[in-house]
């Protein structure tokens, strides 16, 4: 049992930062607004393999394990990378292409509580849709749909469509197959969140330490410490639960999947969600105002809290597993 | 990242439960509460049991004679000893978590001798002599004096919050030496055997009625210069020194009974009838099951992350401090769901229409103290902010 990172997954954590940091910067973002897609980036990651990376080498990918793609998601959260990461990952070895980012691949969740409305996120830059279903993965043609274009998305990186209708798409994989890609996304999202977790709990301490009221540093008023304590103990919490999913799925003997990744989905979401909200609570009014990206940390963990399964169906779900042991 | 437990692990495991399965059957029901002797007697029983079958001092080095076992044996055997609902460390707490702890790292090699030994093998009880009516979340600012006379100190002053000091043989005493000294360079660490003349113990009842806490009153105590661990003056250093060998695994055993105790109201409430409906028949209530759970396993492996990497260097990462925080709320939030699961049987402190609410309402009541005791949360929150996040610090 050593549950630290291995150099090799430092290295890999550490080689996606520091792409991010240099490659998706603020600005960056800001010009991305409306779109919240470029081509070019997305060839840039997919060179860095990170659509690929759990496709076996023999098959063109990175041939690395969940937990590392956990790691790397963590990263593209932290830096709010826009576009269809997720479903882009999972398909890559079930669409032609995926791996190599030239076929842009998003999806919906349709096993979910409330799957309707029918909201597709990226839709413009997709080339394949896939569709979860209990009995399988479905694909679909974006471009043969009836989609209608939602003018204000609230994450104004990722843009949304409404589909009435949704057709019954072409079976590329069986159950096992859409419960694996479930499961996967679910930890690589909890990846995600706990990437913000982290960006806003470092953005909200950097500002404390320097903006100044009553003659001090805000960051000296228990307050405010405790206000950032809590987001240390939330971001340390979802971090252990996020990395335990990954760890989980790729040896399931050491413990329960479902459970892992339900639990995953559930720590880093409220993570995510409380750290966004006391960091714009932290800036004050600053805060609220759109020149400042507290908000887009906010409003993509929105979008994110509602894939692959709510809060609420997670905890019901640990619920029943307490009802199934008992 | 490899959650995998080694062969040698389930070994160990195998083994260890086969003798817990046998000896905590043996070892029989525990005294009543309130009968110290005989729980004194029972608790070190069950350590010399430890002992002699090689469980005692898990983390306690080899060279004063404790098992050593590595991090994942340490989880392991909380694991099993929380399974097996083997008998609490009890009265052994101070001895075996943290006087003897500090013993290793900074007592003479006499002092070593003359305690860990007996430590180990249930022998010697400990007590702790640090808070004060005046010095609580500002320990420092404590004023228990102790005059150098000849080869003894003459201490004087009044100690609180002493949890077994009615059955103690020894109390890990902070005194101040130097009364001039800022406050946190005039503190001793004396070792006090608690049958000198001059001490008075006040049992203290607490919330739950029982009295495990007492105050200590001290008058003109003649203490042996020869009992003091370091240098005089040097009392905060140690009391602060980090007992590397620990690793933040002695919460393990607590984290595991409160996973327990959260299946058991889930158990509980599967039965426990609201007029026409189970309690579990409300998503409510399964959604607050369900997401306790999930951070009760997030607890775990944040615990399992914290002492991975204490591995190499032996102290603890900064998830540490976060589990401490994070394991507080969580049985203070387990022991609120419990009663409102219990609903009106609550309000009596005995089993009523076959629901624990004896023990479930103890465990409530006590599960207060976690958020006061050894740093409240608050003082958790300022070490958080201040050691991890860099931010200004609080006066000390």
């Amino acid at each position: 049992m050593n549950f630290q990172l291995s150099e090799d997954q430092q290295a890999l954590q550490q080689g996606i930062r520091s792409f991010c940091q240099g490659r998706v910067t603020i600005d960056h973002l800001r010009a991305l607004e409306g779109p919240g897609f470029e081509q070019a980036l997305w060839g840039e990651l997919a060179e860095m393999g990170i659509f690929g990376l759990r496709l076996p080498e023999e098959e063109g990918g990175v041939g690395l394990r969940t937990a590392d793609a956990v790691l790397v998601f963590e990263e593209l959260g932290r830096a709010l990378v826009p576009g269809p990461l997720v479903f882009s990952h999972l398909a890559a070895g079930l669409v032609d292409g995926a791996a190599s980012g030239e076929t842009v691949v998003g999806g919906l969740d349709l096993v979910c509580a409330a799957p309707t409305p029918y909201v597709v996120e990226h839709l413009e830059a997709l080339d394949a849709l896939l569709l979860l279903r209990e009995d399988g993965v479905y694909r679909v043609d974006p471009r043969s749909l009836d989609a209608r274009p939602v003018a204000v998305p609230l994450d104004p990186l990722t843009p949304v469509h409404h589909v009435p209708e949704l057709p019954a798409g072409e079976r590329i994989g069986d159950a096992e197959v859409a419960r694996d890609l479930r499961l996967a996304g679910t930890a690589l999202v909890s990846g995600l969140l706990l990437g913000i977790a982290e960006a806003t709990q470092e953005m909200a301490v950097d500002y404390a330490k320097k903006r100044e009221q009553f003659g001090r540093v805000i960051g000296s008023f228990q307050a405010i410490k405790h206000i950032l304590a809590d987001m240390f103990v939330r971001q340390e919490v979802a971090r252990a639960a996020a990395y335990a999913a990954g760890a989980t799925l790729d040896f399931p003997e050491v413990g329960d999947v479902e459970r892992a990744v339900s639990g995953a989905k559930i720590n880093a979401g409220e993570a995510a969600m409380k750290n966004s909200r006391a960091c714009i609570q932290v800036h004050g009014g600053m805060g609220y105002t759109w020149e400042i990206p507290a908000h887009y940390y906010l409003k993509r963990t929105w979008v994110l809290e509602s894939s692959f399964g709510t809060l609420e169906e997670h905890c019901e779900k640990v619920a029943a597993q307490i009802e199934t042991a008992a | 990242m490899d959650l995998r437990y080694s062969e040698s692990d389930e070994k160990f495991r195998r083994e260890l439960r086969a003798w817990l399965r046998e000896a905590v059957g043996l070892h029989g029901p525990p005294p009543a509460r309130e009968d110290w002797p005989a729980r004194r007697a029972w608790d070190t029983a069950w350590q010399r049991k430890l002992f002699d079958a090689g469980y005692a001092g898990i983390a306690w080095p080899r060279a004063y004679g404790g098992r050593e076992a590595s991090l994942s044996e340490q989880l392991v055997y909380h694991e099993e000893y929380a399974r097996a609902k083997a008998p609490y460390v009890g009265v052994n707490f101070v001895g075996l978590l943290h006087g003897g702890p500090t013993l290793i790292v900074e007592g003479s090699p006499g002092q070593k001798a003359a305690h860990l030994p007996r430590i180990l093998r249930g022998e010697e009880v400990w007590c702790q002599g640090f808070s004060e009516p005046g010095a609580g979340s500002d320990l420092a600012g404590l004023k228990t004096r102790a005059e150098r006379d000849g080869d003894h100190y003459r201490v004087s002053g009044h100690k609180i919050w002493t949890s077994f000091a009615q059955v103690a043989d020894y109390a890990e005493l902070l005194v101040r030496t130097d009364p001039a000294a800022p406050k946190h360079r005039g503190i001793s660490w004396l070792i006090l055997p608690m049958d000198l003349p001059g001490i008075e113990i006040r049992p203290l009842p607490e919330i739950h009625g029982e009295t495990e806490f007492s105050e200590v009153f001290l008058e003109d105590v003649r203490v042996p210069v020869a009992n003091r661990v370091g240098a005089e003056n040097d009392g905060w250093r140690i009391t602060n020194v980090t007992l590397r060998f620990e690793r933040g695994t002695a919460f393990a055993g607590e984290m595991y009974e409160l996973q327990q105790w959260l299946a058991e109201v889930a158990q509980v409430a599967k039965r426990a009838t609201r007029s026409e409906a189970r309690a579990w028949d409300d998503a409510a209530l399964r959604r607050e099951v369900g997401e306790l759970q999930a951070e009760l396993d997030a607890l775990w492996a944040l615990l399992k992350l914290s002492i991975s990497q204490a591995g190499d260097s032996g102290v603890p990462g900064v998830g540490a401090s976060a589990v401490k925080l994070f394991f507080t709320e969580l049985k203070q939030r387990v022991g609120e769901l419990s009663l409102r699961v219990l609903g009106r049987a609550a309000l009596g402190r005995s089993d009523l229409a076959g629901l624990p609410v004896r023990r479930w309402s103890w465990e409530a009541l006590q599960s207060l103290s976690l958020s006061i005791a050894a740093g409240t949360s608050q003082i958790q929150r300022n070490i958080i902010s201040e050691r991890i996040q860099g931010l200004p610090r609080e006066r000390s």
